[in-house]
């Protein structure tokens, strides 16, 4: 008996969900971030209003002065949703174990200049509270911010900070136990050079418009703090023979640089939309960047000595050039 | 006469950001899709550029990593670590 064997291909019906297709222009096979991420949040059948916030819908675009005419540009250049963010970071934090490990087994966090030790327990340690206060402002974007685009980007945001302070506070524990954290918050709490920062911090809280928020948080405060600690002081340490440390802070290192692309790419985007948007941006940017740099000059001046001031003055020409590339005009410019 | 050289890739996610890559860097790519891999031809020439998979991942690609995706090729390969170049060396 002759046996026929046939082949049916299967077409499927459908390439994507059509919420998505709808969106591509096309039935086309979409990618795991665009069908995590497109059209996520509700955006209608609102039945009541926040009784916190009547004036308001729960998802309100009116929550801040930049508008766009869609939020779903605001695309995560990373393309991150739940599980390729958790891989990637899982990966980082592997490095982290592998070098605490490394350094704890041959105590190397304890043994360097106890001079220098003292200034790392002064300069490093408090900045577990600012990632909290970080940690707070990405956590109130998650809340007012609208589009899953940029509220799911800026919830793996919060994760993040809380995960810096940990390693922030594991360093303290390596370096000398509890009481070190205990001394750290004394510092953060009432050492004169922590208080402008101490009260940049909390006055991030209390801003009314989110987007704002994002500017302070992620363009100018952590634009020029990541590079002057991360970058500067830690300089200065490794002629300190405190190279362990620079080991169990990269993830700090590698995080902003990853972290940048991102708000760097919805900056821009935002920027590019209107005239109106680019205008509050560079209001914000230069308010907040202005405060930041002034704020931060007292414990630079602690660390770094008299040079504190061109470092950090180094630092704002870079980061007002960043600025400038993603279409947020300084306004002393426009001035001139 | 030229004759082509093909790629073909898993349509998995991965698959699909350096499939798009491909079809960005090379206009005369011609594109089959199947129900478990998309097959790539091109005349005489493809190239696959580390940098526009990288823009389409969203992450850094190694191009070694090509190599969990890849179904199959024809033509001569010309790799370094920015780009790969599938031809036919005559």
């Amino acid at each position: 008996m002759a046996l026929e064997i046939k082949t049916n291909s299967v077409r499927q019906r459908q390439q994507t969900f059509s919420n998505v297709a709808r969106r591509l222009g096309s039935d086309k096979p979409a990618s795991r971030y665009e069908e995590a991420t497109y059209d996520l949040q509700p955006d209608v059948n609102f039945h009541y209003r926040p009784t916190w916030d009547p004036a308001h819908e729960i998802f309100d675009k009116t929550r801040t002065s930049i508008i766009m005419a869609d939020w779903y540009d605001l695309k995560d250049p990373r393309q991150f949703y739940y599980g390729t963010y958790t891989i990637q970071r899982s990966r980082m934090m592997e490095a982290v174990e592998k070098n605490f490990a490394f350094a704890e087994k041959r105590g190397l966090l304890s043994t360097y200049d106890p001079e220098w030790q003292a200034m790392v327990c002064f300069y490093l340690l408090p900045l577990r509270h600012l990632e909290w206060g970080a940690n707070m402002n990405a956590c109130n974007m998650v809340d007012q911010g609208y589009g899953a685009a940029i509220t799911q980007s800026a919830m793996f945001a919060t994760m993040d900070r809380l995960g810096i302070a940990q390693i922030i506070s594991r360093i303290g524990l390596a370096m000398g136990g509890a009481s070190t954290l205990d001394q750290a918050k004394d510092y953060w709490v009432s050492a004169p050079e922590w208080q402008p920062i101490r009260q940049l911090v909390e006055d991030s809280f209390v801003v009314e418009d989110w987007f704002e928020q994002f500017v302070a948080q992620f363009l100018s405060l952590d634009g020029l703090l990541y590079p002057l600690v991360y970058g500067h002081f830690d300089a200065i340490g490794l002629e300190r023979g405190a190279g362990a440390l620079s080991m169990v802070t990269e993830f700090m290192v590698d995080w902003q640089e990853e972290i940048s692309k991102w708000a760097d790419t919805v900056l821009k985007r935002a920027a590019a939309e209107s005239d109106t948007n680019r205008t509050f941006l560079a209001q914000w940017y230069g308010e907040w960047t202005e405060r930041v740099q002034t704020a931060l000059l007292p414990l630079a001046e602690k660390v770094l000595g008299p040079t504190a001031k061109d470092i950090l003055a180094s630092l704002r020409e870079s980061l007002d050039k960043r600025a400038m590339r993603l279409g947020i005009q300084i306004e002393a410019e426009i001035a001139a | 006469m030229t004759s082509n050289v093909s790629i073909t890739l898993q349509n998995t996610d991965d698959g699909r950001g350096i499939v798009a890559a491909i079809i960005a860097d090379n206009p005369e790519a011609v594109v089959s899709t199947y129900p478990a891999m998309t097959k790539i031809d091109c005349p005489s020439r493809l190239i696959m550029n580390k940098t526009s998979i990288e823009q389409q991942l969203g992450r850094e690609f190694d191009l070694h990593e090509l190599n969990l995706t890849m179904v199959s090729i024809s033509g001569n390969v010309d790799e370094d670590d920015d780009r790969l170049l599938l031809m036919w060396n005559v």
